[in-house]
């Protein structure tokens, strides 16, 4: 595996490599120091064409930890406002010689370019509405946390799919470790031939959580509703949404007790996302970011040291 | 007066007969005929010069990826003998002097006929009427007008458009494309493969519902409506729909869209980036279907060259636009003629007849009989060539067909007489 690009690069195998390698890299977190030497002397490039505090900094630490040096690139509006072409930008930065690159792009495809580009391994921090494989790796790590095997778990992914890089990625690798998913959203946010997509689809939140729908479900996972999809016309105002499509403290009743609430953040409160739902025993949300820079980890040792045994 | 004798060759691919040119005019047309230089056109085809609704020269404003030298070079060596030179130049081409600027220069270099497209409306605004007046009236004569890479949306504008142009005989080409179904950042057609690789949708029904609103448009000024390199299926029922009432309609499909499917998207290289988008496969049938029957009446290019700087970026920020004008009458042949959807005498009618009488320029699509002016082009249908962009006469080289091996080869092309292309190379120098 030289590049990850995509969920759909991750054989089972690749996959439940990485994660169980990011469950020996979580120990670390636990140290009192937590550097590891492995990648003593590599140079990671975080290229962020798109504003992003959470992921890179996430990426920022796992690198670190591993005892790389971690440069952070913003690049954001560089290539067109000044004139200068993507390749011109990116063949810059490699020069500088750089052992990998971690790129978050505001526009779909722009990482699998770069990657053509560059000689060294490139990894996706998201690539617009595409995707954002190392989100669904922390996902999928969460959800081993408390549901242990995925294999024919049930997996509901609500909100604004359309736009979402993380439903993309999640249908992807959880289809691949077996899990089943259901896609909820108002039909103004399916994407384009979600029929074709390897999962059920509704337009009914509360027919999926009761299990009425398609089964029962073993965790939910709420999409972050960008605010300014308002003014594209997709859904009348923001009460609507929240009373369709808001995981409400009625909601919640609906969902068995050992059924964890996910969200990639950042949440919005009220509307996606109740406060009790989000603070709530269910809720996993800071272990997923908790699992997120361990799972980093695994995928930078993965692409920079290759397989093997991880000297932890 | 020297003669020139074309002996042996297949006008429209019919029988092998003797052609005769002579000064700026086919001489004769019989057997055993003879002439000062006799050229062996043995298998070899003559079709009238073919003639382009919708190319991209560039000048003025981007001289570094197209100029009419370089871009008449390409139209020759492709076959060409007339190209119409789209308005969305910088400046754009919505007054006299600019059409008159680019049909000198075109005159100057004298490769193929430069006939000018006007802009509907003002600095391609979509609010006001250009000029149409003046630029029909210039010495350019422009006969066709587009605000193509912008759809004329506003309806009051289009009915105004149509009616302006009715006495000057002239056209209105419209690039359909429905702003609020499909805005600036759409780039790749609406269907599966836009929902998984998370690319902005380019809806058929962006395309499909401003025709429906045009040739209602048409029907009720009374004018000549021209629809821009069609692309949907959809779009084809609304063109048989309104021919069938007798609506002045007219319409083109560019080879690529004859050719290629959305499918080639999945490698998010922007050298498939074209608007309108490629579609799937079964609108590349209706379209093939519709190019047969006569539904859609031309083959247009719509030869886009960009610098590589201007692709060079993510698919959704890198330039719409591919080369064509080398490549269309190959991939023509391939797609129409290879299937056994149109004879050689179906693609002189789709590549010159009709084209030429659609942008009313004359002199061009003229059948090839004794005192017609010798605007013609002599092909190997049997002949095969690979496309390299370095080679191609486009200071651009962003053509999709890189590569690719195609049939029927432009052995020469000949203008008002005089040899433009001769042995597959452009006769006279043009960088000058």
């Amino acid at each position: 595996m030289k590049n990850l690009l995509s969920a759909a690069d991750l054989s089972r195998e690749d996959a439940v490599e990485i994660l169980d390698t990011a469950r020996r890299m979580q120990e670390v977190q636990t140290r009192e120091v937590k550097k590891l030497p492995p990648l003593r002397g590599r140079t990671v490039v975080n290229l962020f064409f798109e504003d992003s505090t959470r992921t890179r900094s996430s990426f920022e630490i796992a690198g670190k930890w591993l005892s790389a040096d971690v440069i952070n690139v913003s690049a954001k509006g560089s290539s067109l406002s000044k004139g200068e072409s993507l390749r011109d930008t990116v063949l810059t930065v490699e020069a500088m010689g750089v052992d990998a690159l971690v790129v978050r792009h505001h526009a779909s495809g722009a990482v699998a370019r770069i990657a053509q580009w560059v000689s060294c391994p490139v990894l996706n921090a998201g690539d617009g509405t595409h995707e954002h494989p190392t989100q669904a790796l922390l996902d999928a790590y969460t959800l081993r946390g408390r549901l242990g095997v995925l294999a024919d778990r049930h997996v509901a992914i609500v909100g604004d799919i359309t736009h979402s890089r993380v439903a993309r990625s999640n249908v992807l690798l959880l289809r691949t470790l077996g899990a089943r998913v259901t896609l909820v959203a108002p039909p103004t946010l399916m994407p384009a031939g979600v029929a074709s997509w390897p999962c059920e689809t509704s337009w009914d939140l509360d027919a999926v959580l009761s299990g009425k729908a398609h089964g029962d479900v073993d965790a939910v996972m709420m999409l972050r509703v960008q605010r300014e999809r308002m003014s594209g016309g997709y859904f009348p105002t923001e009460r609507e949404y929240a009373i369709g499509y808001g995981l409400s403290p009625e909601r919640l009743e609906l969902l068995g007790d050992q059924a964890p609430v996910l969200h990639p953040g950042p949440m919005n409160r009220g509307l996606e996302i109740s406060s009790l739902a989000a603070d709530g025993p269910r809720s996993v949300v800071l272990d997923q970011v908790q699992a997120g820079v361990a799972v980093r980890m695994a995928v930078l040792y993965r692409l920079l040291a290759g397989p093997g045994e991880v000297p932890v | 007066m020297s003669s020139i004798l074309l002996r042996g060759v297949a006008p429209l691919g019919g029988a092998p007969i003797d052609v005769l040119l002579e000064g700026d005019a086919i001489a004769g047309v019989g057997a055993g005929l003879s002439g000062d230089e006799v050229i062996d056109a043995g298998g070899l085809l003559l079709l009238p010069g073919l003639v382009d609704l919708h190319t991209h020269l560039r000048e003025p404003g981007r001289e570094d990826t197209e100029t009419i030298a370089s871009g008449s070079a390409a139209a020759a060596l492709g076959g060409f003998t007339a190209v119409h030179a789209m308005a969305n130049t910088d400046p754009v081409a919505d007054n006299a002097e600019i059409v008159e600027q680019v049909a000198r220069r075109g005159a100057q270099i004298g490769l193929v006929d430069v006939r000018p497209v006007g802009a509907v409306s003002k600095g391609l605004s979509g609010e006001t009427l250009a000029e149409i007046g003046n630029m029909a009236r210039s010495a350019a004569a422009v006969r066709v007008f587009s605000d193509d890479g912008r759809c004329v949306h506003d309806s009051r504008l289009m009915r105004r458009a149509l009616e302006y142009v009715k006495p000057f005989d002239a056209v209105i080409a419209q690039h359909a494309q429905d702003p609020r179904l499909a805005d600036a950042a759409a780039c790749a057609h609406e269907g599966p493969l836009s929902g998984r690789l998370g690319l902005p949708g380019w809806p058929a029904v962006a395309e499909e519902s401003i025709v429906a609103r045009d040739v209602m448009l048409a029907a009720h000024t009374a004018s000549r409506l021209h629809v821009c390199h069609v692309s949907t299926a959809g779009t084809v029922e609304v063109l048989r729909w309104a021919k069938g009432r007798g609506v002045a309609v007219t319409a083109e499909v560019t080879p690529h869209h004859l050719l290629l499917t959305c499918d080639l998207l999945e490698s998010y290289d922007p050298v498939y980036k074209v608007n309108p988008p490629l579609r799937p496969a079964e609108d590349v049938d209706a379209l093939r279907a519709a190019l047969a029957d006569g539904t859609i009446d031309a083959v247009a290019t719509d030869h886009a060259p960009h610098a590589a700087h201007d692709k060079d970026h993510a698919f959704a920020e890198a330039a719409f636009g591919m080369l064509g004008l080398q490549t269309a009458l190959s991939i023509v042949a391939q797609t129409m003629v290879g299937t056994g959807l149109l004879d050689w005498a179906g693609v002189a009618d789709r590549m010159s007849v009709r084209p030429a009488a659609i942008g009313r320029v004359a002199g061009h699509g003229a059948p090839i009989d004794v005192g017609r002016p010798a605007n013609l082009v002599l092909v190997d249908p049997a002949a095969e060539w690979t496309v390299e962009p370095a080679a191609l006469a486009s200071k651009s080289g962003n053509t999709p067909f890189a590569g690719r091996t195609l049939p029927a080869r432009v052995i020469a092309t000949v203008l008002r007489g005089r040899f433009t292309v001769g042995d597959g190379a452009v006769r006279d120098a043009v960088t000058r």
